[in-house]
Order: structure tokens, then C-alpha cells, then sequence
């Protein structure tokens, strides 16, 4: 337990240090602001269009598939303190078999529909 | 330090984590500096500090500080200012719960293996609201490749540690490298690849950098920022080659074991960390940046593959010969 109040002091030193390294820079750093040095930088012309375009978010699938593979590895870690177990040792290598098999053959699967290609 | 008061020791514990935060990062860019340099038959910084320009990283910071810091007029304000600090301090958290050796850790907690790989995860939300927030197309670009590269490359990564605690039958990095014994680099080299290919990936560092491709959309997330802000992004980057080197020091080079343990112990380990890290400076300097699309494949067809193998590898090494 005394190690999670540790990670907590840790996250509230970070904290600190990113308000004193503001604070310091509010002291220091020059303020002018400028029309001309607001504006959104599009390699020197004046930005184009709207804020809002239609694009194609190719990596969806991806995602799909990282969803899957996330649970799947969830799992992995319980599985990596009790397979010394001998009574569970054996049979749950062959869960875990075909549990990976399962998802592997999704991967090969979507592989072979060509859902594995960016372009 | 067991004689002290609870709360003197957790605070103690925070400052010495932020110390080593705040100074291994700028080891591992003026090594680069240097590295790089020589690579390249150039000297590197040579003034500042005197000494072979030592200080240089130092005089980079307090330059940073007292420039301007500029908020787009069309950014959204707030989101936009907040993203340095969540890519950066995740690292921190990581930081703390790596151990040096069993003694010499910022936080040590039971399933430490599993909580850095989660931390480390955060980062990647502090560039995605910076390429958001910033309403530039440039950025945009540059925080979706991100995200693209982080959803590829966390799998291969996390399979290749669950693999390690299998090995060792423990979460806990401390226990991890204590159950390592050397003919583990043959059994985990596949392992140990994955990792170190996925952690390169992981930093946005070359040739896995498309999503800041200079040559392509400027600086990617961080095309808008200046200043302490923009400072913060890269001392996040070489914080991230800190966490990922002491890693995989901890997990595949058995951390503080060597000659003498029983006196350098800690020392090992950062030993270890600094010699990957200046693998990953050197692959930065002998590689080309790769294409999206090649990026996406080799996750794809060839890590996350190769990474369940050396877990169907570990798993049936566990078992059949304990």
C-alpha cells in the first residue's frame, strides 16, 4: 500500500514542477501578442478553409483489432502467475492455446481480406 | 531509510524520483548530442560549460523559459496549454515504480510491470489533444499518425512483457529481474527484438518518426507550440528513452546482476540502461524514416506474430522444463 502513496507523490510532484516551471516562465518570458503571430502556421500563407474537412481515418480496423488483441493480453497477465501452479499448469497451457490460436487466426483472417494494408 | 516518518520518507522518495527525472533525460540528449555528432564526423556542442560543451542542455532550457509562449487564436485554449504536462508526467510515474535494484526504487509496488505499461500508455493523449487543440492541419496529421502508431505498437509491446512475467511468474519488476538468469537472452531474444522495436516506435523516434516528419508536415502535434511548452514535449521524448532503456535493462538484461552486485547493484542497471539508450541514439542516426503504411505492416505481419511465438516459446519452457 505505502508503495501506491509513493506513485501518488510522485504524480503531485509532477504536478508541482509543471506549475513552478509556468510560474517561472510567466516571470520571465516576454508577453506581445500580435495579430499576424496568432494566426495557425501553414508554412507562411494564410491558413485555408474551415476548421471542419472530411478526411478518411484509415486506421480504424486497426483499432478494431487493438480493442481485440487489449483483452486478450489482460488476460495473459493473471495467466503468467499461475501457470507454475502444477495442478494448472498443463491444462491451462492448452487453454491458453487455443484461446491465442482463436485470435490468431482472427489476425490471419483479416490479414487475408486485405485489412492489414494502410493504403 | 526505515527510521524516518512515513510521510518524510514518501516525500523523500518523490524528491529523489523528480531529481533523476530532471537529470537523466538531459545525460541521454547531450549523449545524443555527442553520439550523433561524431557519427557524423562533426564535433557537437563544444562551448557552453567549457568542458565539451556540457552544459549545453542546460543553457537550452533556461533559452526556452524566456521565450514567448504562443496560443494560436484558433486553438482551443485550455486543452492546448494542458497537453505538455500529460505527455510529460506519465513518464515521471513510470520512472518511480522502475527499480535500480531491490533497495534503490521511487516506488515500489506489487505489480509494477503492469502499471508502467499503463502509464506509459497516457502519454500518447497529451499529443493527440496537443494535435487536436491546436486547429492546424499540420497537427492534426501528426496526432492521428501518432495515435495509428501507438494502437499498432502497444500490442507487440505488452505481448513481449507478458512474456517476460511469465518467465519469471511474477508482475513485479523487482522480481522479474531477479529471477533472470543469463540464458534468458537467448530465450527472450525475440522478446527482447519486439520490445526494443516497439518502445523506438512508442517514442516517435526514428525511423519510426512519421508522426513528427519535419520534411513532411513540419513538427507534427507540436508545430504550434513555443517556448516552455514546446521545451516540455522533447524533455518528454528523451524521458521516454530514459523510462524504455531502464526497462529494458530491468527485463531482459537482468537489471543489477553483474560482478560485484552485492556493492555496485543499482549501478548495473543504469549502466545497462545507458548502453540501450545509446542503441536507440544510434539506430536514430543509421536509419531512414519508414512510410505509415510500412510501419502499420511491420506491426502487424511481423511483431505482434513473432511476439505470440515467444509467448507459446515461454509458456512451453515454463511447463515442460521447470
Amino acid at each position: 500500500m505505502s508503495g501506491y502513496v509513493a506513485v501518488a507523490a510522485v504524480l503531485g510532484a509532477g504536478v508541482l514542477l509543471v506549475t513552478a516551471a509556468m510560474v517561472v516562465r510567466r516571470l520571465l518570458a516576454p508577453r506581445a501578442p500580435h495579430a499576424a503571430k496568432l494566426t495557425t502556421y501553414e508554412s507562411g500563407v494564410d491558413p485555408v478553409g474551415e476548421g471542419w474537412a472530411q478526411t478518411k481515418v484509415r486506421y480504424f480496423v486497426f483499432s478494431f483489432l487493438y480493442v481485440i488483441f487489449a483483452v486478450d493480453a489482460i488476460y495473459l497477465f493473471p495467466w503468467a502467475t499461475v501457470i507454475r501452479d502444477a495442478d494448472l499448469g498443463r491444462a491451462s497451457l492448452v487453454e491458453m492455446g487455443i484461446f491465442i490460436g482463436v485470435i490468431v487466426l482472427g489476425l490471419a483472417h483479416a490479414g487475408r481480406r486485405g485489412l492489414l494494408r494502410w493504403v | 531509510m526505515s527510521d524516518l516518518a512515513p510521510w518524510v520518507e514518501v516525500v523523500l522518495r518523490a524528491v529523489a524520483v523528480l531529481a533523476a527525472f530532471l537529470v537523466l533525460p538531459l545525460i541521454v540528449g547531450q549523449t545524443e548530442h555527442k553520439v550523433m555528432a561524431h557519427m557524423q564526423g562533426r564535433l557537437g556542442p563544444m562551448y557552453a560549460g567549457g568542458f565539451h560543451g556540457w552544459a549545453q542542455l542546460v543553457a537550452d532550457g533556461v533559452k526556452f523559459v524566456q521565450k514567448e509562449d504562443i496560443t494560436p487564436a484558433r486553438a482551443d485554449r485550455w486543452v492546448f496549454r494542458l497537453a505538455p504536462f500529460v505527455a510529460l508526467i506519465p513518464y515521471l510515474v513510470a520512472l518511480a515504480v522502475i527499480p535500480l535494484s531491490p533497495t534503490v526504487v521511487g516506488a515500489d509496488v506489487d505489480a509494477s510491470a503492469v502499471l508502467v505499461l499503463a502509464v506509459i500508455g497516457v502519454g500518447i493523449i497529451g499529443t493527440l489533444m496537443a494535435g487536436w487543440a491546436s486547429a492546424n492541419k499540420y497537427s492534426l496529421l501528426g496526432a492521428m499518425r501518432a495515435g495509428a502508431q501507438l494502437v499498432s505498437y502497444e500490442l507487440p509491446m505488452v505481448l513481449a512483457v507478458a512474456s517476460v512475467a511469465l518467465a519469471a511468474g511474477s508482475l513485479s519488476l523487482v522480481s522479474i529481474a531477479e529471477a533472470w538468469k543469463p540464458w534468458w537472452l537467448l530465450w527472450q531474444l525475440p522478446g527482447a527484438v519486439v520490445f526494443l522495436v516497439a518502445a523506438l516506435a512508442e517514442l516517435q523516434r526514428p525511423p519510426f518518426d512519421m508522426p513528427l516528419a519535419d520534411s513532411e508536415i513540419v513538427f507534427g502535434a507540436f508545430t504550434e507550440y513555443t517556448g516552455l511548452r514546446f521545451a516540455f514535449f522533447l524533455l518528454a521524448e528523451y524521458a521516454g528513452i530514459v523510462v524504455m532503456s531502464l526497462l529494458f535493462a530491468v527485463l531482459y538484461l537482468g537489471g543489477w546482476s553483474g560482478p560485484f552486485e552485492q556493492w555496485l547493484g543499482w549501478l548495473w542497471t543504469v549502466l545497462k540502461g545507458f548502453l540501450v539508450a545509446v542503441v536507440v541514439i544510434w539506430l536514430r542516426v543509421s536509419w531512414p524514416r519508414m512510410r505509415e503504411d510500412q510501419l502499420q505492416r511491420l506491426a502487424w505481419v511481423w511483431l505482434v506474430p513473432m511476439a505470440l511465438l515467444q509467448l507459446a516459446l515461454t509458456a512451453v519452457g515454463v511447463v515442460v522444463f521447470p
